[in-house]
């Protein structure tokens, strides 16, 4: 189908578990992209203790606290997200998933949350 | 209510446009009322399909406010958006003309899946008797009232994005018949539905579900399919 036949078809994307598949698989990708950096960092320490130190008091910076925070819940939400789908795939039907997809969002916002406390 | 709906519709095949006509608006009138007063009013050129109007042949559904729906059941009042109704064919297949949409890869796919009952006995042996409480019963009742609306498929991205994928009308055909007790086609139709574009292509976005007219929960049969694959697989039937 052509991409302007396909413009007026998009409606049944307005649907929270089609949101929750795709924050679910954009989680995903964003952690790929932060683990390349996350082994940088622990690479730091190859070369001594003076660069790791250095690096690591570099991270007690409210932005990289922030970004950390973010990191928490990036890593929470596709990690509940997960568990969700192998449920689905692997143990018999539940209904509600709506909910279960609500209750994996709120859960991953109480895990940040708690982070940025104990952080700040 | 408004006197008159603005209703764009889909004019010509993929690369047409949409065609905007003026509808009175009347009470209980459905979006199919819409397209044939336009058919029978304005334009006895327009293309469209639709046989029982009471929402069981399942022939009618098109997409309506960029979503997909059986037109014969959809009131007006219910999806009017800003006094307009913009409708063209189904997404995900081929459009013959105007809002009909060419249904046979649709189908084609529930012959892939293997959706055609494979008897198991003779006209001369007993009818095999099936309790309403076994649990295959259960699971193929939950399953078993599709339409072949094909609003599953055009509401499915796992079809948009994979054109390989069987979609979720055939694989729930799969799941009533993996179900049926009396199918002797279960080895070859396990095979079927776990190779590529299969039930695992399935991203559980429940599209299927939230978009079915009929209530029936596809993603559910396409997960139970999942299961039974799997273990098939594990004791080396796959």
């Amino acid at each position: 189908m052509s991409p302007r036949a396909r413009q007026h078809t998009a409606g049944h994307r307005r649907n929270a578990l089609w949101m929750a598949a795709m924050v679910h698989r954009l989680s995903g990708l964003a952690l790929a992209c932060f683990l390349p950096l996350h082994f940088l960092a622990l690479g730091l320490a190859i070369d001594g203790e003076a660069r790791l130190d250095g690096f690591l008091k570099w991270t007690a910076n409210p932005l990289v606290k922030l970004a950390e925070t973010g990191l928490v819940f990036l890593l929470a939400v596709h990690m509940l997200g997960g568990i969700r789908v192998l449920l689905i795939e692997n143990m018999p039907w539940r209904d509600g998933q709506k909910n279960i997809a609500f209750a994996a969002l709120a859960l991953a916002c109480v895990a940040a949350f708690a982070f940025l406390l104990r952080a700040v | 209510m408004a006197d008159m709906i603005e209703v764009l519709l889909w004019r010509g095949k993929e690369d047409g446009r949409y065609q905007t006509f003026q509808v009175p608006q009347r009470e209980n009138q459905t979006v199919l009322d819409v397209v044939s007063w336009v058919q029978r009013n304005a334009d006895p050129t327009l293309s469209y399909r639709f046989a029982c109007r009471v929402g069981v042949c399942g022939s009618c559904a098109m997409t309506v406010n960029g979503r997909p729906r059986w037109t014969c059941r959809t009131h007006t009042s219910r999806v009017v958006e800003n006094g307009r109704l913009k409708i063209g064919p189904l997404a995900n297949l081929p459009v013959i003309k105007d809002l009909a949409a060419d249904l046979q890869p649709f189908f084609e796919k529930w012959q892939q899946a293997k959706g055609v009952f494979a008897p198991s006995k003779t006209r001369a042996d007993p009818v095999e008797t099936i309790s309403p409480a076994s649990a295959p019963r259960i699971a193929a009742d939950a399953a078993i009232e599709c339409i072949n609306c094909a609003v599953c498929f055009a509401a499915c991205d796992t079809v948009r994005w994979n054109e390989d994928y069987l979609g979720p009308a055939a694989l729930n055909r799969a799941w009533t018949l993996v179900n049926d007790v009396r199918d002797a086609g279960n080895r070859e139709r396990l095979a079927a539905v776990a190779a590529d574009g299969g039930c695992h292509a399935c991203h559980s976005h429940q599209s299927c579900q939230e978009h079915c007219p009929n209530k029936l929960n596809p993603t559910a049969s396409i997960a139970g399919l999942k299961r039974r694959t799997m273990q098939a697989y594990i004791r080396g039937e796959l």
